[in-house]
């Protein structure tokens, strides 16, 4: 048997002070300076530098980021001088998909390489759009699960990319050998860091936390230097065109953009190199699954469906969210009688642990991620940068190291995650995850099954979705 | 015959023995002050320098000069009662001369809560527990904004309920033991008891106060999972036992003392996964209890390794009830999408109770990940379970108990109107006694307002006596919050409004028109 994968996570501290959401501020000169200061009674800690010289003015210091928000320095002070504020700053973290909560658990998450734990019930809302509107099962009595989270039995996170044939073939009375199949441990791949990011080593450090947790890193051929040597495998080529491909020989997969003439190029890649895999990426519209499914009826052996970061398909108006063209495709595939022979990417829109596992679920073999690595190396998405525009927290300075240091912790963190979810799930496998609906619920057939029986049509301005 | 309350502390259950008077506990409402200076209101009024110290501003509680005072102390501003005020005819703004006064909503109240347990739920409660009387009007105390389930659903209420139905008739008791087997036919007054908390998660303090609010209002509390204590000996009638999956402090006696005994399969917070006690909570006390080394996380598994199929789960509750042969069964489970299965086979497998647990349940510590994603909401489960229950022909043979997200009256009574028999409670008992919801119970010393916590200095700030109080105050808060509706609904006891789903509307429905 294969040894257990493994991801090794080490703590790495932030750079910069992270924006955190709490505050506390006070009204110092009503301070009486009493000797039974809140301040030293903090359990966490917080004013500890303060309160080695508590009746002494000093410079502004920063609680934001520890402050756990318990009030009891707020409701214990004599004077009543402090009040607790939400920082301006957090809200401004982010953007509507990638919120500050995201952002804030990324970072935590790439610092410390541990799963967000945290007391209390559930305190978010009931539902949401896209991923929040689904919840995946767990099994109960009448269906154990096997105990994979505390290592008795081994929960396999791997899945492949590549045709798997239905059949064995064979010709002149010899098996026909079996079309590549490549195996990583996780079904998460980098995609290509977009051209705002693309400074100082991060592209580089993106490709070492892939080697490191033997992942694939989708590169721009272009970025790849000219020079012997210059693929590792870890890194998966895009091309623009399928003559660039004879560059990357060492390359087991590469990846062509979607085009007139994509069935050509792709034939002519396999031609050239027929254990090569080659994905063919292709935008998420409309008409994603008549797309998709002729790719599969041509041959195409992997496919990367393509949203946008917000996992928005291209459409005038109402796009849906990766969540159901992912169920669509999937279905249609299915259908086709072909959904074994294509391997299905999803690509933008995942910005948690627990995203990954719902694509999955919703159809997808694996996901690629782009922004969350980003986050990892603390990036605000401020947006401020651009070309030639520098970023307000020099992210081209970053090293190299270190930044690998924090998308390895991350990757290792959503890893832990999609394995608690499998483990109440009672699945070992996560190959068998795809499709999979039967291990999950969706908010419009939960409210259907349970208030439409009860109150009848939902109201036209409160869609289920 | 009565017992006097005895002041001096008992120190051992031998005490309890010989002064069975440390034990008695009463359901009497009696205020019970926040425990903090500062408490949170909605309001704020501040008290600038033009103040005159008239003292013509003493309404309500807010400004007040205390004996051989000069001056007026700085205000308790959560007593205030906001705007509202200016009809009652002592409005402060308007009685101070030097227009000193304002009242302005309160910036940190805002900062509170969430979307469940929204700043005027938790204030609410608060004010319940601190009181004993329903929270007053300007607080949005029956529903959260969480954009779903209980915050959504609203009763419909008959123009007038019937003439001749009177309030102090109206029964809140509920029935456990529904099955004809000889075992005691235990009966709460309320329809609900306190949820599992163990010994280790959870203040020593925090856990007597709810088995003696329990005790007083004849209903229960739980153990969890972290063994028995000796100091709950003197309240075991109102002690359920759990047997969960680590089995920690499960003994022949601990199962012979209890009246209930519940098997914890899965918790609606962490539904799939096993508990998770971190190691700084595990002190010596805790490790003794558990029978374990001090200092080390102590995690239980996920499911029961000895139960694998519902034969298994027969066997289980057989072994237990041959233990205990007075013992009621409750099974408690999580919300899976065949969670009406499951309770179909808890239910033939010999339980009492079934007790499912929705996926927006507390906990002491659960990965996000679980909180958000695994499991449904119980507002699905309730209805799915009962009707599978009715379909089975077996509905009046058991008791469905409801957990995870029910957090005021109106929940309850939503939550049995869905179709269950009684819900338990475990976060509502938590902020009562001034739990805040910063979700931070499982860090470094534990919880920082002595609830979650097994730190010898934090302990202390949580008083037996002062959080028995309270949650009596809450209980009988929320007992008369429940009869309001039942009152209104023109029901006359708990059990009538079991599965009336008509009683009910969604706001995201047709039909709903016209709600409140």
């Amino acid at each position: 048997m294969a040894s257990k994968y493994h991801i090794h996570t080490e703590p790495a501290p932030p750079r910069f002070r992270p924006i955190g959401k709490l505050g506390i501020v006070e009204w110092r000169e009503d301070c009486s300076s009493c000797h039974n200061c809140v301040k030293r009674a903090c359990v966490y800690g917080l004013f500890r530098d303060e309160a080695d010289a508590l009746h002494e003015t000093h410079d502004f210091l920063d609680y934001i980021y520890q402050c756990k928000g318990c009030l009891s320095c707020v409701q214990n002070c004599t004077k009543g001088i402090l009040t607790r504020v939400v920082n301006p700053e957090y809200k401004r973290l982010g953007d509507a998909y990638f919120t500050p909560d995201i952002v804030a658990v990324t970072w935590f998450q790439s610092e410390t390489g541990k799963i967000p734990v945290s007391g209390g019930g559930y305190n978010g809302p009931f539902s949401g759009a896209g991923f929040d509107s689904m919840w995946t099962d767990m099994s109960e009595i009448v269906r154990p699960t096997r105990d994979g989270i505390h290592g008795r039995e081994y929960i396999s996170t791997s899945v492949n990319i590549g045709r798997k044939e239905r059949h064995l073939a064979f010709k002149d009375g010899q098996p026909v050998p079996p079309p590549p199949l490549l195996e990583i441990p996780m079904p998460v791949i980098f995609d290509v860091i977009p051209s705002r990011w693309r400074r100082g080593p991060i592209v580089a450090a993106v490709a070492k936390a892939a080697a490191q947790t033997g992942l694939l890193t989708v590169v721009d051929a272009d970025d790849i230097p000219a020079s012997p040597g210059r693929s590792n495998a870890n890194m998966l080529p895009q091309l623009a065109r399928a003559a660039q491909g004879d560059a990357f020989a060492a390359a087991p997969v590469v990846m062509l953009p979607d085009g007139e003439d994509v069935f050509e190029a792709h034939r002519a890649l396999k031609a050239r190199s027929p254990n090569r895999i080659v994905v063919v990426r292709t935008r998420a519209n409309p008409r994603a699954a008549d797309r998709i499914s002729r790719f599969a009826a041509e041959g195409v052996e992997a496919i990367c469906l393509t949203f946008d970061p917000h996992g928005r398909e291209d459409a005038p108006a109402n796009p849906r969210h990766v969540r159901d063209v992912l169920r669509e495709v999937h279905r249609r595939l299915i259908k086709d009688g072909t959904r074994d022979q294509v391997t299905l990417i999803s690509s933008g829109g995942i910005a948690l642990a627990e995203h990954v596992t719902k694509a999955l679920l919703c159809g997808a073999d694996l996901v690629a991620i782009d922004v969350p690595l980003l986050l990892a190396m603390e990036c605000r998405l401020c947006k401020e940068c651009g070309p030639g525009r520098p970023c307000p927290i020099a992210l081209e300075n970053i090293d190299l190291d270190y930044a690998a240091r924090r998308v390895v912790n991350l990757v290792g963190a959503w890893h832990q995650q999609l394995i608690e979810m499998m483990g109440a799930m009672g699945m070992r496998e996560a190959r068998r995850l795809r499709g999979e609906v039967g291990r999950c619920m969706f908010y419009e057939d939960l409210e259907r099954d349970t208030f439409g029986r009860l109150f009848g049509q939902r109201k036209a301005d409160r869609p289920a979705l | 015959m009565t017992i006097a309350p005895n002041t001096t502390s008992p120190q051992s259950p031998e005490d309890f023995v010989a002064e069975p008077g440390f034990a008695a506990v009463s359901r009497e409402t009696r205020v019970a002050p926040p425990r903090y200076r500062n408490e949170i209101g909605k309001f704020v009024v501040p008290r600038p320098d033009a103040c005159g110290q008239c003292g013509r501003c003493g309404a309500h509680g807010v400004h007040v000069r205390p004996w051989r005072y000069n001056l007026i102390i700085r205000p308790f501003e959560y007593r205030c009662i906001g705007p509202d005020c200016k009809t009652s005819g002592r409005y402060c703004v308007g009685a101070c001369p030097n227009k000193a006064l304002s009242v302005t909503l309160n910036p940190v109240f805002e900062t509170i809560g969430d979307f469940r347990w929204t700043p005027d739920l938790i204030v609410s409660t608060w004010k319940m527990a601190e009181t004993g009387q329903l929270p007053p009007s300007f607080l949005e105390s029956e529903t959260g904004n969480s954009g779903g389930g209980f915050d959504r659903l609203r009763f419909r209420f008959p123009a007038a309920p019937p003439k001749d139905l009177r309030r102090e008739d109206i029964s809140t008791k509920l029935l456990l033991n529904r099955r004809d087997d000889g075992r005691e036919k235990v009966t709460i007054d309320v329809p609900w008891y306190g949820g599992g908390m163990s010994f280790g998660s959870t203040n020593i303090h925090a856990l007597l106060a709810k088995v003696r609010a329990g005790k007083a209002w004849n209903t229960f509390s739980c153990t969890g999972e972290g063994g028995y204590p000796q100091r709950f000996i003197p309240y075991a009638d109102h002690m359920i036992v759990q047997v969960a999956t680590g089995l920690f402090g499960v003994r022949e006696e601990t199962i012979q003392r209890a009246k209930i005994v519940e098997f914890k399969y899965a918790q609606g917070a962490k539904p799939g996964l096993g508990g998770h006690l971190l190691g700084s909570k595990n002190t010596p006390s805790v490790a003794a209890m558990r029978e374990t080394v001090p200092g080390v996380s102590l995690f239980s598994p996920f499911p029961f390794h000895s139960v694998y199929s519902v034969e298994d789960h027969k066997k289980h509750l057989d072994w237990i009830a041959h233990v205990n042969p007075r013992a009621l069964l409750s099974a408690k489970v999580s919300t899976p999408t065949d969670v009406d299965m499951v309770a179909v086979g808890a239910y033939y497998a010999g339980a009492h109770i079934v007790h499912t647990d929705g996926s927006y349940g507390g906990t002491g510590a659960a990965p996000n990940v679980a909180k958000k994603n695994i499991a449904m909401p119980i507002e699905y489960g309730i209805g799915k379970v009962h009707q599978f229950l009715v379909n089975e022909g077996v509905r009046d043979k058991v008791t469905l108990i409801a957990s995870g997200g029910v957090r005021t009256p109106a929940d309850i009574a939503k939550a049995i109107a869905l179709g269950a028999d009684g819900i338990v409670t475990g976060t509502a008992e938590l902020v009562a006694i001034g739990c805040i919801r910063c979700t931070a119970c499982e860090s470094g010393r534990g919880c920082a307002r002595g609830i979650a916590t097994t730190d010898t200095e934090l302990l202390e700030l949580v008083t037996i006596d002062w959080a028995t109080q309270r949650l009596v105050n809450l209980y009988s808060a929320w007992r008369e919050g429940l009869i309001d509706i039942l009152y209104r609904l023109g029901l006359d006891s708990v059990s009538a409004l079991r599965g009336r789903t008509d009683l009910l509307m969604h706001l995201d429905y047709e039909g709903s028109d016209g709600a409140a």
